[in-house]
């Protein structure tokens, strides 16, 4: 445990310097792998190979700042903007479902984007971060009454315009916020049954809208048979192919035949079949464990915050980061039918990227709050 | 503020245990896919990820007695561009255009076009395709080929035969032999993008390709040219339509020459020649192509006129009809039913033996040899003399003969068929039932494969014929072959004749239909040594300007084309021979 004194003897303060060298640990081996597995195509496409790898090092340069930022003011300042948090990002994530021409902008027949000027963004991408906030300012103030199932409706009931609206188009971001919610209640509540209930209700649900949506009607047979679904399956059978030909310690470093045009867009959700040809199931694991190490960190920053409020903030990031790498490799691996999710710092992403670097910057700061003599492992 | 409490501390545990749990769950899967479903994945990934490129197997060659190679291959190259290697456009088409003498505005067009792979030019020679491989500019590339190359470019070449795109036998041993002289071709095995763009920096995985094997022929390189010279003499000569010459061995049936002049040059059999040139480019052209890849001793049935007579003597002889003191008398005519047949020579042979007979190829004395046999004798020994059959020579397009149904044959067909008219048959068929009666009464196959060998030399097959004995009897054989010899000696065919040798053989002259076109065959079949032929020679000069009979004109081709191959084969001129002969005369 790397323990810092930094403001002189007689305030003894903590900075959490395991969890921010591994993020940017993690930033670093993405910058690699986004290099790898998109040099090939985008030299093809765009005529430079390192197309993408530069966006993502504009995108890391632009997410230190609010991460900066963040980690250096207190935390509990958010507690006054949480409420305000979550209604700027309904308003946005609504904004975003009207096609108005120089503002939003679709693709792959989903609109998603918001475009400012130069900057696009996906509104989706802040709601994570304002869900978190609001979340636990919510839970903060009406810690006492989580007990009763009452409440946690309500509180269900508060988060459900934000999470329609966002599942109207965007159902995979809709599932983490939901899991984000849920976490961050089971982590504010002393009971366990009721979670239990909410868990099986909320895979049904999910399962029930999956099943329902037409476009993803493909993806369930694509998902049991990929050899056998034709284009629904090509992007999973591709990734397989490429986990499959990785073996044990991989092709080597570049070396993915997979990443030349078969695994489409290999630079995005699929980063993690590139991982596993180049690196092996060694590499695959190194990644994993470099994941758990990452929540593990969060979570002795979260037993450690001196308030509720800076637990249930770490708490929440730390499930959502949780959630993303678990539902990105299961879907990677056909675990689970295919949906859009990116691999946490290692994925190429704009605006999902700054936004987990700002959530880093969060946890960072709640760290610092940490008074060493009641630190307990 | 509300405090951090135990039971949160204790439920972010259980959180993370269950996060633990998940990635747990999650690297047993990855544990499943790579290790124990990874070479079903990979096995699948690089069936994806490669592409097949055929390398053309090297044909076997086609060599003939002596050795000489009469078909070979030239190491070519095609010559190709990858658009999305090219990294110096101009450089490329530059040195492209040097090198293959193509316009820059074709090979511009090609260079940029758009493609996985672009094909520039192929055959080309490997010199070319290496100075452009050493030039190393990324994208062009040289792939190796094979071309079949005819060193004698027309030698043989309705025999011999030539190849299409696909390394497959059109015409000619190239197609009988196909399977022989194939080989396997090999693979090379590249990797490539999701484009089917060829990835550089990975090396290609070959399938070495398996050459075919080399067919030995009975064609010898040096008759052939005897043989070929003289029919294009004759042919320059007589202005005839084409001449063909045959040269068999009538023992085993192996054939040392056959040439149907005019041939065509092998190296380019898709170019008219000279006699077709005006229909190039027309609707025409490709039944002048099949014309010009013709093998008329093989593919086209002739009335053999006189020649036919050794046939219808043999089955006289066989049939004790006939005996060659037997005498006849020919007024220069024979009246048969109503028609008055006449012979070649108006004014009639008058009174002459059967040897006298045949010395003046006498049509009378045959159509009396006929009548004594009768329709249903001399049919059945065209059964015996398997004159009826195929001869199963290793060419292609072997004709059939056409003969009257033996129902049909009245008393006038009877007669003509005595003398060689009024039915067809093809060259080939003439000389193998010839030789079975020459050679003691063995009808052998007629043919030029001998053996396979493998390009090391190992033999892989020696091929082997059917033949049949007794279709004649020894005794038969000995007196057509005397009989024969007279023929040149004294008769008709003493054009012939050289001093030294014993030569048999039998002249032709026949109309060919429609009579009214005045169009005839000159032919001669003649082999020697009279007493042990050892080779055969027929001569066909098909539709002569001027003079037009066999005797004459046919029968100098044969003598000629004897004079240089009998010292060649280490026949030599029998002195005592002569001496006997000066002392008969």
């Amino acid at each position: 445990m790397v323990a810092g004194k930094r403001r002189g003897k007689k305030n003894p303060t903590y900075f959490d310097y395991n969890l921010l060298f591994i993020t940017i640990f993690l930033l670093c081996f993405g910058l690699v792998m986004v290099y790898s597995s998109s040099s090939y195509t985008s030299a093809n496409k765009y005529g430079d190979s390192a197309y993408y790898l530069k966006l993502q090092l504009r995108n890391i340069l632009i997410g230190i700042i609010p991460m900066f930022f963040l980690a250096k003011i207190d935390y509990r300042v958010w507690k006054r903007l949480g409420t305000m948090a979550y209604i700027g990002s309904f308003a946005l994530c609504t904004l975003v479902l009207i096609p108005i021409p120089g503002l939003t902008r679709s693709s792959h027949g989903q609109s998603r984007w918001l475009w400012l000027g130069p900057v696009s963004f996906q509104p989706s991408e802040i709601a994570k971060l304002a869900v978190i906030v609001f979340m636990a300012t919510l839970i903060e103030r009406t810690c006492r009454q989580l007990v009763e199932v009452k409440s946690l409706v309500k509180v269900l009931l508060i988060m459900a315009p934000l999470l329609g609206v966002i599942a109207y188009n965007n159902l995979s971001t809709a599932i983490i916020i939901f899991g984000i919610i849920v976490c961050m209640l089971f982590v504010a509540s002393p009971r366990y049954l009721q979670f239990i209930i909410v868990g099986v209700i909320g895979i049904a649900f999910s399962l029930v809208f999956v099943v329902a949506a037409s476009y993803r009607g493909g993806r369930i047979e694509a998902w049991l048979h990929p050899e056998e679904a034709g284009d629904a399956g090509y992007q999973t059978l591709q990734g397989l192919y490429a986990i499959g030909s990785g073996g044990l310690f991989g092709k080597g470093l570049g070396e993915s035949l997979q990443k030349m045009g078969n695994v489409p867009e290999s630079q995005n959700d699929m980063i993690f079949s590139i991982i596993c040809e180049e690196l092996g199931l060694f590499g695959a694991v190194s990644v994993i464990l470099l994941f758990i190490l990452l929540i593990w960190r969060m979570m002795i920053i979260a037993n450690n915050a001196k308030d509720l409020f800076g637990a249930l903030v770490v708490s929440g990031v730390m499930s959502h980061i949780a959630i993303q790498v678990i539902l990105n490799i299961s879907v990677v691996t056909n675990t689970i039918p295919n949906t859009g999710v990116i691999l946490p710092f290692i994925s190429y992403g704009g605006t999902s990227l700054i936004f987990l670097m700002a959530e880093v910057g969060l946890v960072l700061s709640v760290s610092r709050g940490i008074r060493l003599e009641n630190v307990s492992l | 503020m509300e405090r951090n409490k135990t039971f949160h501390r204790k439920k972010i545990c259980v959180f993370f245990f269950a996060v633990l749990f998940c990635g747990c769950v999650l690297l047993g899967r990855l544990v499943y896919l790579m290790v124990f479903r990874g070479e079903y994945y990979s096995k699948l990934a690089t069936d994806l990820q490669q592409r097949e490129r055929q390398i053309k197997a090297a044909r076997g060659k086609i060599i003939d007695a002596n050795g000489v190679v009469l078909a070979s291959n030239k190491s070519v190259c095609t010559i190709s561009v990858i658009h999305n290697q090219i990294e110096d456009p101009e450089a490329v088409i530059n040195m492209l255009v040097k090198e293959l003498g193509i316009s820059e505005e074709r090979i511009r067009k090609r260079v940029e076009k758009v493609t996985s792979i672009e094909r520039i030019k192929s055959n080309v020679d490997k010199e070319t395709g290496n100075r452009i491989l050493s030039y190393g500019y990324a994208g062009a590339k040289g792939d190796e080929d094979y071309k079949r190359e005819y060193p004698y470019d027309d030698l043989a070449s309705k025999v011999l035969g030539f190849t299409g795109g696909d390394n497959q036998g059109i015409i000619g041993l190239e197609t009988v032999y196909d399977s022989y002289l194939q080989g396997e071709d090999g693979t090379i095995l590249t990797t490539t993008d999701a484009r089917g763009v060829e990835v550089d920096n990975i090396g290609e995985e070959r399938v070495e390709p398996v050459p075919g094997n080399n067919l030995h022929i009975s064609l010898d390189y040096n008759i052939q040219m005897f043989a070929a010279q003289a029919a294009e003499k004759a042919y320059l000569q007589k202005d005839a339509d084409s001449v063909s010459v045959l040269v068999m061995n009538p023992k085993n049936g192996e054939i040392m020459a056959l040439a149907d002049y005019p041939e065509f040059n092998l190296n380019e059999p898709f170019t008219l020649i000279e006699q077709y040139e005006e229909y190039a480019g027309t609707d025409e052209e490709q039944d002048c192509l099949n014309q010009m890849w013709r093998n008329h001793c093989v593919s086209d049935t002739y009335e053999p006129g006189s020649t036919f007579k050794i046939i219808t003597t043999c089955a006289a002889l066989e049939e004790h009809v006939v005996s060659p003191d037997d005498s006849f008398y020919c007024p220069g005519y024979i009246v048969v039913e109503d028609r008055r047949i006449r012979c070649h020579r108006t004014q009639g042979h008058g009174a002459e033996n059967f040897v006298q007979g045949i010395e003046n190829s006498c049509n009378p004395v045959f159509i009396t040899v006929g009548q004594r046999l009768g329709v249903s004798r001399f049919y059945d020994y065209f059964e015996q003399f398997q004159l009826l059959k195929k001869t199963n020579i290793d060419l292609p397009g072997e004709a059939a003969t056409i003969m009257h149904r033996e129902d049909n044959i009245g008393p006038v067909e009877l007669a003509t068929i005595s003398f060689g008219q009024s039915f067809q048959i093809t060259p080939i068929q003439l000389v193998t039932t010839v030789s079975s009666f020459i050679n003691g009464g063995t009808r052998v196959t007629p043919h030029f494969g001998v053996r396979v060998e493998t390009p090391e030399g190992e033999v892989l097959e020696e091929l082997t014929y059917e033949t049949t004995e007794g279709v004649c009897t020894e005794e038969t054989s000995a007196t057509i072959r005397q009989l024969l010899e007279k023929v040149v000696s004294e008769g008709g065919g003493n054009k012939a004749y050289i001093e030294g040798y014993e030569i048999g053989g039998k002249t032709a002259t026949s109309q060919t239909l429609p009579r009214s076109a005045n169009r005839s065959i000159s032919s001669f079949l003649g082999f020697a040594p009279a007493d042990d032929p050892q080779v055969l020679v027929l001569v066909i000069i098909r539709n002569p300007q001027g003079v037009y009979y066999g005797g004459t004109i046919a029968a100098p081709v044969a003598r000629e084309i004897f004079s240089n191959i009998l010292p060649y084969l280490g026949i030599e001129p029998d002195q005592a021979a002569k001496k006997d002969e000066k002392t008969e005369e």
